[in-house]
């Protein structure tokens, strides 16, 4: 049935990780405006991560504020809302749960229904939109996700992921080793480090077709980082910028590694990183340089959406809202474990 | 490794050739392919009607050049050796002529065909219906679960099973009954770069479970027919069975990894 609605707006909850998220956004048939894109980050203490309890917490505490927060930048009112959507997965239960209460509470309150997005689908659809990469092969990496995906027959099909810890999280690990700072993130502070590496350090590399795997790597980082913290940077013989160096080196070389593979693999040329570790400037540059080299393209994108965020949420579930898909209150039960393949991409072709 | 995995079409020598290559009494060469690892090229060893592909990993320039020179030297090495061991123990595989690991290259005989991944989306096309009855296909499947349990049963980690790493080569010239569409002939399995010895059952189900994800992304109207594959694996070496239940295991960790933290 055509519909004459020409305007649709949604409103994105985003809590998976330790970063709150709300954003709203509008879309016409054919285009898309963010209204607002506001986050609010839980910091831990250098040499803590973020346990799911306290992450939950702060979700709670901030919510509301947030909310009202988006809704008064984006210059709308709750009745111009169209749907919820929130992050029914994958991620951490609590934090989840605490995003999802939110989320239910403004659906019943304003009286719309809601979407469930899954969190990788988030980032992708947001990359797509944002880059204007068409088809792209597309590298996820975050603290809790890392994958290789290429979209085919209305599924975004994963080609290679990590068979142990994510990328983003081995690397939060070792920053915890080092107690470095996990303001704004471990992973950006390692990257300040790096630059000033000279040294690369064997570390086991790990690739088994389009996988692969970082909890060896971890472990043995962890190691060279003990023998520092021991010894000190002249007893070691290296410095912890060696150190962040060599990691990071290796690590990227595993993920251009992959990425190459399922380019080769699916006859693609375009490369859209995605996730918190995409913005590392070192990775982009890496994947930038394989990319030209098979005559093709990278595209990435800033921290305002690689980074956790609502609006890639409220994008993707507004994708899905507007081919009719809705999530009834029973069954808005959030999931840790939900696939990037479990989603039926409905609104592609 | 034949001229219809054109996927790259990339225009001759784009690259600078590999110094072998560019010896005056080579025959001029053809970039039959940009893989992930590197380039392949189909040009002749020793007598100019014996056809051979070239493997060369150029430097990665992305790549630290200490880690790079590590990677390559290894893979190349190490690729040389397995391939020896797979002919020697009756697993049909390319065999190697020639190599030269700090050069990045190593030079293999020609395998006709296509790669298995053709053979089958061919044999699909537009297809949605009747694939599970597709007996010539069930049969390709059961092919490669045989051919990849030859190899595990030789102490062989392929690592990168894929339908692209797979040859079809067609029974000899003239025989050949199905056209494009043909099934039929003998499964030549490539690309042994990142393979590895191993009799683990870990090791071998892991490798399966590449090959599995790997088929259903590529193929995921085919996945229907894909046990095929497992159950002619079963059949093929004693240990396969224990492999298989491993198999089960890796499958759910696989669907339950790393979606905390």
């Amino acid at each position: 049935m055509p519909s004459k609605k020409s305007s649709w707006i949604a409103l994105g909850c985003e809590g998976s990780a330790n970063k709150l998220g709300i954003g709203l956004i509008r879309h016409t048939p054919t285009s898309a405006t963010i209204l607002s894109n506001l986050r609010h980050t839980f910091i831990s203490p250098p040499g803590t991560g973020f346990l799911p309890k306290d992450t939950a917490l702060h979700h709670r505490t901030e919510f509301v504020a947030l909310a009202r927060r988006a809704i008064a930048e984006a210059g709308i009112s709750p009745a111009d809302v169209d749907c919820i959507c929130f992050t029914q997965g994958p991620g951490m239960g609590a934090p989840l749960t605490s995003v999802a209460i939110g989320a239910r509470t403004l659906a019943l309150l304003w009286d719309r229904p809601l979407v469930g997005v899954n969190h990788c689908v988030g980032h992708i659809e947001m990359g797509r939109e944002v880059t204007g990469a068409d088809n792209p092969v597309v590298l996820y990496v975050s603290g809790g996700n890392s994958q290789v995906i290429a979209y085919a027959e209305k599924r975004y099909r994963i080609f290679g992921e990590t068979l142990d810890i994510a990328v983003g999280n081995c690397l939060d690990r070792f920053a915890r080793v080092l107690n470095i700072s996990n303001d704004p993130a471990p992973g950006y502070n390692i990257e300040q480090l790096a630059k000033k590496g000279k040294q690369l350090l064997e570390l086991p590399y790990i690739v088994k077709g389009m996988d692969c795997s970082f909890s060896g790597i971890l472990t043995s980082a962890e190691a060279l980082a003990a023998q520092l913290l021991e010894r000190g940077p002249d007893g070691a013989g290296f410095t912890v910028e060696d150190l962040c160096f060599s990691l990071q080196e290796t690590i990227f070389a595993m993920l251009v590694e992959i990425t190459e593979r399922a380019m080769a693999h699916v006859g693609s040329s375009q490369v859209l990183i995605v996730g918190g570790v995409g913005c590392n400037e070192r990775l982009q540059d890496m994947i930038a340089s394989m990319a030209q080299e098979r005559g093709g393209s990278v595209f990435a994108m800033d921290e305002r959406f690689c980074i956790d965020n609502g609006i890639m949420i409220a994008h993707a579930g507004l994708l899905a809202y507007r081919t009719g898909f809705r999530t009834p209150l029973d069954e808005s039960v959030c999931t840790q474990r939900f696939r990037t393949d479990d989603v039926y991409v409905e609104w592609r072709d | 490794m034949a001229a219809t995995v054109s996927d790259a079409a990339a225009p001759a020598h784009q690259f600078p050739l590999p110094k072998i290559l560019t010896n005056p009494a080579s025959t001029p060469p053809t970039l039959i392919t940009q893989g992930a690892e590197g380039r392949l090229y189909k040009t002749t060893y020793l007598r100019p009607d014996t056809a051979c592909a070239l493997k060369y990993r150029p430097p990665k320039p992305w790549r630290h050049p200490a880690l790079d020179q590590r990677l390559t030297r290894h893979r190349i090495l190490s690729e040389a050796r397995i391939l020896a061991k797979c002919r020697r123990d009756g697993l049909r595989v390319p065999s190697v002529y020639a190599l030269d690991e700090s050069a990045g290259w190593l030079m293999l005989e020609w395998i006709e065909g296509t790669p298995v991944r053709v053979n089958i989306n061919n044999r699909l096309g537009n297809r949605t219906e009747g694939i599970e009855d597709d007996e010539q296909l069930k049969d390709l499947m059961r092919k490669i679960g045989t051919a990849v349990g030859k190899m595990h049963s030789i102490g062989i980690i392929h690592g990168d099973l894929t339908t692209s790493n797979m040859m079809l080569k067609p029974p000899s010239a003239g025989s050949q009954s199905d056209g494009a569409a043909g099934l039929e002939g003998e499964i030549v399995i490539i690309d042994l770069g990142l393979a590895g010895g191993g009799v683990h059952d870990e090791d071998r189900a892991v490798d399966l479970y590449v090959l599995e994800r790997a088929f259903g992304s590529t193929h995921p109207r085919a996945e229907c027919i894909f046990d095929e594959v497992l159950e002619a694996y079963k059949k093929s070496f004693k240990q396969a069975g224990v492999a298989l239940k491993k198999l089960e295991e890796v499958r759910m960790r696989g669907r339950k990894r790393s979606m905390l933290g």
